[in-house]
């Protein structure tokens, strides 16, 4: 079988050749009902028989990876696919390096990369079940295929690391799998992993906030496990990426469409000052200030993701082989980091200030910095809508110690300036930097559904070009089919 | 005199648009793709086409693409915060490759046009720039039909329309000759979209009306025929999905001192109504010469009959020539061209003369064949004839 081209004679679509691997598709095979009640319990409410305009790889060479059709949810072809295996790929850092790349898991790190393969894994449906209500107040048909098209690919990126855990860690694997269904987000019982999966998403601005900046985190940990010297893992990550930028997209163009609105409407209405915040929410469009702050919060939460400063588990899953640095292969050094240091920022004497640290134990944080860059890149581009728009504002990304809930910073009341304050100045402050239940209820009052097709809701502009470059009016969701 | 570079289609990525995902970069197989902090480029020098990076793009800012006759550079490209627009390009040019679409649908249909030329197709040295494939399938222009009209008299066997489309304030510059494609909604049997169709241009480049943003087309309504039948059937008001203009070669020379001498039947009188109308409009004095070969079945039938009575024959020579009027013998326009030896004769010796054969598929063969006929008797070789003139941008041929 062409390793490009997906096997649809089972069940589940694949390009590992499962119709010869009995075992793993039995497996699998079990695994699936139970999949598809989690989907139809805690997928997408209300449009499970809808025919949604969605992308589905039918091969992962790039010619075949983006067919587009109208296709149920829970009709999607969900399927085990991995980029082509590069015969002569090595482990390109740590101890073993260049070791040829491992295709089995090598025993002495079973453990390590099971849990990363776990947590990983318990991303993926946790962003399903944590935006499963937005269908209902959708903006526009548009935003909605791009809504579902974001769950069914996590959904696919679930089926990916459980294809792992099944092939590859036999029993224990089987049984992760099966507790990957079981947890749920925001669950007092069985809570999703971290933290951040467990926050609600009430409204779509925080939808666009949370594909722009927690699904950038999943894109940063994708990348560096897209390094790793365990080559089934590697191959997934590499897939799944492609994908992953279809998420970073609808955050980027979706925050970006809303400010774009929001900038019109008060050109139009010439309202000069971006602070005039009751003005501008008389427009029916979302004020600068608290998009700020939607940003403030989402960019906190994220960064918590990324773990302690200093973290003996991130070197050791280095020194392993395992999980590398963002674009390892591109950064010339030694790939060791024995003897490298790296600056951290800390909390030391009430004081922020940037640590020596030995670059190994540093991981996270310099896999955090680089996300902080990509970051700022799309906050940029946002940054030049409104100039372009001609409003006075701009936004910046808050301080590392602002709003943490993990790490050095947990117990600091920082500004997003950086500045330290007392507990009860910080009460004080606090409404100024994140959103109040008053900023949440104005953007909930905007949420009303909007389903004719090339309409959009009223706080949100028409997207540049279409999906698949259809013409403005595509019906992208056919609702009622 | 003028040294044509080579236009070339410059693949480009829509900074506005790209979220920078990388996914291009990381699918590009020849590492064309790069990026800086700003943004994501190709380098032209690297891009073979492959279009491996298109499918994969989240976003849709990787298909984007300019006619360039010197390519930006990755320093230009890493500067822009939008795409720069479309520059009109030279299309002419003894060492050029000239670029008629930019689709290859298009492209390819331009080609078979074309067949009847025996060689590259090369523009009047004096026509003006055209512009090409400003919209696409992707991006179509959206016209407003603004009027549709019959033709033909009503006891005629064919139903051709003159139908005016309006395209409001969307850029859509183009020259006498050109086409638009036209998207007909909904999918053929086989599920695909409808093949774009192209229809030439029947109206000047400064609008059917002057100076308004609209153009005229001549549509046949042919039996079971997907488009012409939309197209036929559209009410004012209505909305069109259109592409191009196309088309970089069958183009009116702006030399007031050529001779035109174009040959049509049917629908293939469209372009020439534009050339014509270029010629009352912009040089009604000019001394070149105007001449057209009309062949229809009978007076009914043919396009513009009424109007084109009224053109004074100083500005436009008009030879009709009818196949099926009862009792008279079936003249075709072949037959005319022979019987007007003398006059193109004449023509045919003359440097300033441009030839333009405009209709149905094989209707060039006849028309070769009188001119060859016209020739011999006045010891001309006209197959040498013909490649001179074709290599010069003077003779043109466009047949469906």
């Amino acid at each position: 079988m062409n390793i490009m081209n997906v096997d649809y004679s089972t069940k589940i679509p694949n390009n590992v050749n499962l119709t010869e691997d009995r075992q793993v598709l039995k497996a699998l095979e079990g695994w699936h009902p139970g999949y598809l009640d989690w989907w139809n319990d805690m997928g997408p409410e209300g449009f499970q028989d809808s025919l949604v305009y969605l992308r589905t790889a039918i091969s992962v060479d790039p010619k075949g990876w983006a067919k587009f059709d109208y296709v149920r949810m829970p009709e999607y072809r969900w399927g085990v696919l991995l980029a082509p295996q590069d015969e002569n790929r090595k482990v390109n850092f740590g101890q073993h390096m260049g070791e040829p790349a491992w295709q089995e898991v090598p025993g002495e790190y079973r453990a390590m990369l099971r849990r990363l393969v776990v947590i990983q894994g318990d991303t993926e449906p946790a962003s399903v079940e944590q935006q499963r209500h937005l269908g209902k107040t959708a903006p526009s048909l548009y935003d909605l295929r791009n809504l579902f098209q974001v769950n069914v690919e996590e959904g696919r990126h679930l089926w990916a690391m459980v294809y792992l855990l099944q092939k590859y860690f036999g029993r224990d694997g089987r049984e992760e799998a099966d507790d990957l269904l079981r947890r749920r987000s925001g669950d007092a019982d069985a809570p999703r992993m971290l933290g951040a999966f467990n926050e609600a998403t009430p409204d779509w601005l925080s939808f666009f906030m949370f594909t722009f900046f927690t699904d950038r985190d999943g894109k940063m940990q994708l990348e560096s496990l897209a390094q790793s010297g365990f080559d089934p893992l590697s191959r997934t990550c590499r897939f799944m990426l492609t994908e992953e930028a279809h998420h970073m997209f609808v955050g980027e163009t979706g925050v970006g469409r809303v400010l774009q609105r929001t900038c019109e409407a008060m050109k139009a209405a010439g309202i000069e000052d971006p602070n005039a915040v009751e003005k501008i929410r008389a427009l029916g469009v979302i004020d600068l200030p608290t998009m700020q702050k939607k940003m403030n919060l989402h960019y906190s939460l994220s960064l918590d993701l990324f773990g302690s400063e200093v973290s003996t588990n991130a070197a050791n899953f280095y020194n392993s082989g395992l999980k590398g640095r963002f674009q390892e292969t591109k950064i010339e050094d030694d790939h060791r980091l024995t003897s490298d240091i790296y600056q951290v920022l800390k909390f030391v004497d009430g004081e922020i200030k940037l640590v020596d640290e030995p670059a190994l134990t540093a991981l996270n944080m310099r896999l955090r910095d680089d996300y902080t860059v990509d970051c700022a890149k799309g906050v940029e581009r946002w940054n030049k809508i409104i100039e372009k728009a001609g409003v006075n504002f701009r936004f910046e990304l808050p301080h590392t110690a602002f709003h943490r809930q993990i790490g050095e910073f947990r117990d600091v009341n920082a500004t997003p300036k950086g500045i330290i304050l007392s507990d009860a100045d910080w009460a004080k402050a606090k409404g100024e930097y994140l959103p109040s239940n008053e900023d949440g209820d104005f953007i909930s009052s905007l949420m009303t559904p909007v389903s004719e097709p090339g309409k959009f809701a009223g706080w949100i502009s028409a997207p540049k070009v279409g999906i698949d470059n259809k013409p403005g009016d595509f019906e992208y969701v056919k609702i009622a089919a | 005199m003028n040294t044509h570079v080579a236009p070339l289609k410059q693949h480009l990525i829509d900074p506005e648009i790209c979220i920078r995902c990388n996914t291009c970069e990381e699918s590009c197989p020849v590492d064309a793709v790069t990026h800086d902090d700003n943004n994501y480029v190709v380098n032209a020098e690297i891009c073979n086409y492959c279009m491996d990076c298109i499918s994969p793009c989240p976003t849709g800012a990787i298909d984007n693409w300019r006619v360039v006759t010197a390519p930006y550079s990755l320093d230009e490209q890493y500067s822009w915060s939008d795409l720069p627009a479309q520059q009109e390009i030279e299309s002419s040019g003894a060492a050029g490759e000239t670029i008629e679409a930019l689709e290859d649908e298009i492209g390819a249909l331009l080609e078979e046009a074309r067949k009847g030329l025996g060689g590259k197709p090369v523009a009047p040295l004096s026509s003006s720039k055209a512009s090409v494939n400003i919209y696409n399938r992707g991006k179509p222009a959206l016209a407003t039909v603004t009027g549709n009209f019959r033709l033909t008299q009503a006891d005629a066997d064919s139903d051709v329309r003159h139908i005016i489309l309006d395209l409001g304030d969307q850029p859509f510059p183009v020259l006498e000759g050109q086409s638009i494609g036209i998207i007909t909604p909904g999918s053929a049997a086989d599920g695909k979209p409808h093949q774009v169709r192209l229809y030439s241009i029947a109206s000047s480049r400064d609008g059917e009306k002057p100076n308004a943003n609209n153009l005229a087309l001549t549509v046949k309504r042919e039996p079971g025929g997907v488009c012409s039948n939309y197209l036929c059937d559209l009410p004012r008001g209505a909305k069109v999905e259109v592409t191009g203009p196309f088309g970089a070669t069958f183009l009116l020379p702006n030399d007031p001192a050529a001779n035109i001498f174009m040959v049509c039947t049917g629908t293939g009188s469209a372009p020439f109504r534009g050339f014509t109308e270029r010629r009352r409009r912009a040089m009604p004095s000019a001394p070149g010469r105007l001449l057209l070969f009309f062949g229809a079945r009978r007076p009914e039938e043919l396009p513009y009959f009424g109007p084109l009575q009224k053109v004074p024959e100083k500005l436009l020579g008009k030879y009709f020539c009818y196949s099926r009027v009862p009792g008279e013998p079936r003249v075709y326009v072949q037959d005319r061209i022979r019987s007007e030896a003398a006059v193109v004769t004449a023509l045919l010796k003359d440097a300033q003369t441009h030839i333009y054969i405009c209709g149905l598929k094989g209707m060039e063969s006849g028309v070769e064949q009188a001119f060859s006929d016209v020739c011999r008797a006045a010891s001309i070789d006209w197959s040498d004839l013909k490649g001179l003139m074709r290599a010069n941008g003077r003779y043109h041929v466009e047949t469906y």
